[in-house]
Parts: structure tokens; sequence; C-alpha cells
């Protein structure tokens, strides 16, 4: 208790900065993982192409890596200046919308054919078909899915301590220099990211209630 | 139609990576070349004779050194002229890592035996307490704190915080102008914790990064206007990079560096103050300095040794 209690000035902001980094990448990853979604299904060869592309790179190129790409060698290229908080944002982004993108895309597959032809006989667009018809009933299918990937973004927030953002990842450092046993303050850590991770489970839990698909 | 995609998809794929990868490469700092470090320049490395007869009893980690007939130490590979690997040969050398065979030597083991592994600042005590390694030395400051998680030997040598700066750069003088500056040093290391308590620059100057070098590179990208860290760790860089990097010379803190042992092992720690003390009152302990630090033309300031 009293490695929490002696340390509050460090489990207070860095934990608010890991939830600040959170929010921010996983609104972002969702929109743009959904637009990768959609550029993936689209009638359009050089939008799927596109969408493939992002795809594959941005999935198997390790997380570590896309951070040390957007600290180390981007502000090389001196294009815009972007500070650490705003690069762990985007780097998370850049690369949790991957696996967005192939949750949604999974979910759009789960929609029967029909319903999109449907659409068509109505006179659709294929924005409208999307938009109106196929994606809000993929999304309401792939909750469980989203939400673990959302918890798997959640935990790769602690990696941007290597990048100058001070959030719950850089604890342990901290306690070890001020010579606080950190196995203690590992526990209180993990404690933090079981309660974070226990509130996504309950959104998980009720969502899944509130949008269930009746097939 | 279908393979045309995906085989265009790929290549593009494995372009972009390439290019990645190599970015990735670029960012992280290569380990700065040492070859003419070790030279044949004015002062060489002084040998350690072996101690023959050495028995500690009642050290358990020095039962476990005899038995296994060799050491492992905790060493920091990153500094260089205190604890660096060579990038080519893999070898260590520095200030630390020749104290490091100062004391095996003096313990009664061949310095050829001993294998250095690498501890990151936070796993140190951890480490020490698994018995990973026999002991570490590695710009391990002695602290009230860490005396009750491990036990320290010496110290061995006397540093405090310091600046490193640009060698154009007049306006850093010292820690109180650092107001507006961004500071960079090492995720959660004592002296950046000192510069966020102290406000010595506001809260979104801070910088930190895993890796010192990398501090330095963005130092020298002018990403970051100062590093600060402990002078010794600075002035090996500062020795490094002469025409572009300058330590500003004004410490503001103490740290006495320890070799980091077993809590429970009054015997070894005993011991290894034995052979500290031999080596500072013998000279051998000036020739490493003069033939390691010494080489930023900085003298030394001998410490005393704190026996508890």
């Amino acid at each position: 208790m009293n490695v929490l209690l002696d340390n509050l000035d460090l489990f207070g902001p860095f934990f608010l900065r890991t939830i600040e980094l959170f929010v921010l990448s996983a609104v972002g990853s969702l929109i743009w993982g959904t637009i990768l979604a959609m550029l993936r299904v689209s009638p359009v060869p050089v939008f799927r192409a596109v969408g493939t592309a992002y795809v594959t790179i941005a999935r198997n190129t390790p997380l570590t890596l896309v951070f040390a790409f957007f600290v180390f060698a981007y502000p090389l290229l001196d294009i815009v200046k972007v500070d650490y908080f705003p690069a762990a944002v985007i780097a998370l982004t850049v690369y949790t919308s991957a696996f967005i993108c192939e949750v949604v895309r999974s979910g759009i597959n789960t929609v029967p054919v029909g319903q999109a032809e449907a659409g068509r006989a109505l006179g659709l667009t294929f924005g409208q078909i999307l938009g109106q018809v196929v994606l809000p009933q993929a999304l309401r299918s792939v909750v469980p899915p989203l939400i673990s990937t959302l918890i798997a973004l959640l935990k790769n927030t602690t990696i941007a301590a290597g990048f100058s953002v001070a959030e719950a990842g850089a604890i342990r450092s901290y306690l070890s220099e001020r010579g606080e046993n950190q196995l203690v303050g590992l526990l209180w850590v993990a404690l933090g990211f079981i309660i974070l991770v226990a509130v996504l489970s309950f959104v998980q839990r009720s969502l899944e209630k509130r949008w269930s698909v009746a097939r | 139609m279908r393979i045309r995609t995906l085989a265009v998809g790929l290549l593009v794929g494995g372009l972009t990576l390439t290019t990645l990868t190599a970015c990735g490469k670029e960012g992280t700092p290569a380990s700065p070349g040492s070859g003419d470090q070790n030279g044949s320049s004015a002062a060489a490395l002084p040998t350690y004779p072996v101690a023959t007869g050495v028995d500690l009893a009642g050290s358990p980690v020095f039962a476990k050194m005899k038995a296994a007939g060799a050491l492992t130490v905790g060493a920091k590979d990153d500094q260089p002229g205190l604890g660096q690997k060579d990038p080519t040969t893999g070898k260590f050398e520095g200030f630390d890592i020749e104290i490091a065979r100062l004391v095996s030597a003096g313990l009664g083991f061949d310095p050829s035996k001993i294998t250095f592994r690498t501890v990151d600042s936070g796993a140190r005590e951890q480490t020490i307490a698994n018995g990973d390694v026999n002991y570490y030395v590695g710009t391990y400051s002695i602290t009230d704190k860490r005396k009750a998680l491990v036990s320290f030997a010496g110290p061995y040598f006397l540093a405090g915080q310091d600046l490193l700066v640009r060698k154009d750069d007049t306006s850093i003088t010292g820690k109180d102008t650092l107001k507006g500056k961004k500071v960079c040093s090492v995720t959660g290391s004592t002296p950046i914790q000192k510069v966020r308590q102290d406000n010595l620059t506001e809260p979104g100057n801070i910088v930190e990064f895993q890796k010192y070098s990398q501090c330095v590179e963005k130092l020298l990208s002018k990403d970051v206007d100062a590093v600060t860290t402990d002078d010794a760790i600075l002035k090996g860089y500062a020795a490094q990079d002469p025409d572009n990097l300058k330590v500003v010379g004004q410490t503001f803190s103490t740290e006495k560096y320890g070799i980091g042992l077993n809590k429970d092992d009054k015997v070894l720690r005993d011991k290894v103050n034995e052979i500290l003390q031999k080596a500072l009152d013998d000279g051998t302990w000036d020739k490493i300095y003069a033939a390691t630090l010494g080489k930023s033309g900085s003298p030394a300031k001998k410490p005393t040794l704190e026996k508890y």
C-alpha cells in the first residue's frame, strides 16, 4: 500500500495519460479502421489494393518499430513537427486501425449478400448501402472482437513510455530510481490495468445485450 | 486478376516495409564507433594480478561463483567511457568494466572468465536479488532507499548531475538556465525526476527515452536542447564528438557509484571494499581512470569508501 500512497504523484497523472492516449487512439483507430474496411470492400480495385496494402504493412510491422519511425525517423523528413504525445497517438492509431479494419470487414461478411442486393434494387448508392444497411449490422455482430482489439490497444499504450510519453508504462522505471519495491509497484500497475479493462468488458457486455441481432 | 492484385500488393508492401525498416534502423542510434578509443594512445589499461587462495566463508554468492568457476557481472552497454559494448567485437570496455575486472581478479577469478550481462537501470535490483548476476557495476548510485534492496561496495567513483549541450549553444550555463529548453534523459531516471520535481523546465519540455544515446541523437538533430545525467556519462559522449558537444560543467548533485551486491552478503561486500581500497592506494585506480574516462581531459575526484 505504501508504494502506491507514497507515489501517488506518479500513479495519478501517469494513468491519466494512459487513458488519454487510449481514448484518442481508440476513436482514431475506430474511424480510420472503418474507412479502411470500406476501402477493402469497395467495388473500385485501386481502393481495394490500397486498403489491402495498408493492412498488410501495418499489421506486420512491430508496434515498437512504428513508434520508432514516428519519433526518430519521421522528424528527419522535416515535414510537419509532431510532438511526442500526438506522435504516440498517431503510431497507435496507424497500427490498431489495421486490426479494427479486419474486424469490421469480417463483420461486413456476416451480413447476407441479399441485403446489399435489396438495397441496390431500391436504387441506393454504394455509400448508402454500406452506411445505412450493411455497416450498422456489421458493427453489431463484431462487438466482442472489436472490444478485444481495443483492450489490446489499451495495453499497447505502455510502449509509449519508451518514446517520451509519461504514462503508466513508465511507472516502473520511476519507482526503480526512487528505490521502491518494483514488484509491489508492478502489482499496482497491473491492478490499474485490470480496472481499466473491466470497464471495457462492461461496455462490451452492455453493448452486446443492447445490440444483439435477431437472426 | 486477383493474383495480379495480390502480387502488386505484396510488392508495394515489401518495398514500403524495407523502407520502414531502414528508417527504423536510422532511428535506432548506432552505438558510436570506438575504434580509436582503445587505440595505442597515451595511457594503457593496467593488468590485474589474480589473487590466489581466496576463501570467503559465509558468502553464498562467492560459493556460487566458485562452484560455477566463472562470473556473471551486470553492466551497461551504451555508456561510452564507462560501460560500452563494442558492436563489432562484442567486447565490453570502459571504467566500470575495468572496475568489474579488478574486483574479479581480487576475488581470484581471471577477468577473462567474466560474462558481462547488460542490465537496464529499471531491472537492477531484481536482477541482483534473483542472483542472475554475481555483482553489478554500471553507474549505480548509492542511495539509502536502494540500500534496503541491495547492498553496495564503494563508492568507486564520484559523479554529479550535469548538462550536455551543443557546442555552439551558449544560452545554457547551468540548471537555472533551463527554463523554456527541451531537456532529455532516460525514462524515469533520477536526473529527469529532479528536473520534473524542481521545475527546472516546463513539464511539456521534458523528453524521456530508453537510452542516453537516443537523447544525444535528438540533441544533435536539435529536437532537444540539453541532455542531463551524471557528468561521467556525459563526458563520455562529449569525448566521442568534441566538435559538436560539450558538457556545461556545473554539477548540481553528488552521485556516488557503488558496486551492487546481494543484500545479505556482508562478507563479499567487505572483501570487495578491501579490493577497491587497495586499488585506490596503490595507484591502480588512477591508471584505470587515465585509460578510460580520463581521456575526456577532466581530472578525477578520488572517492572515499563507505564501509558499513
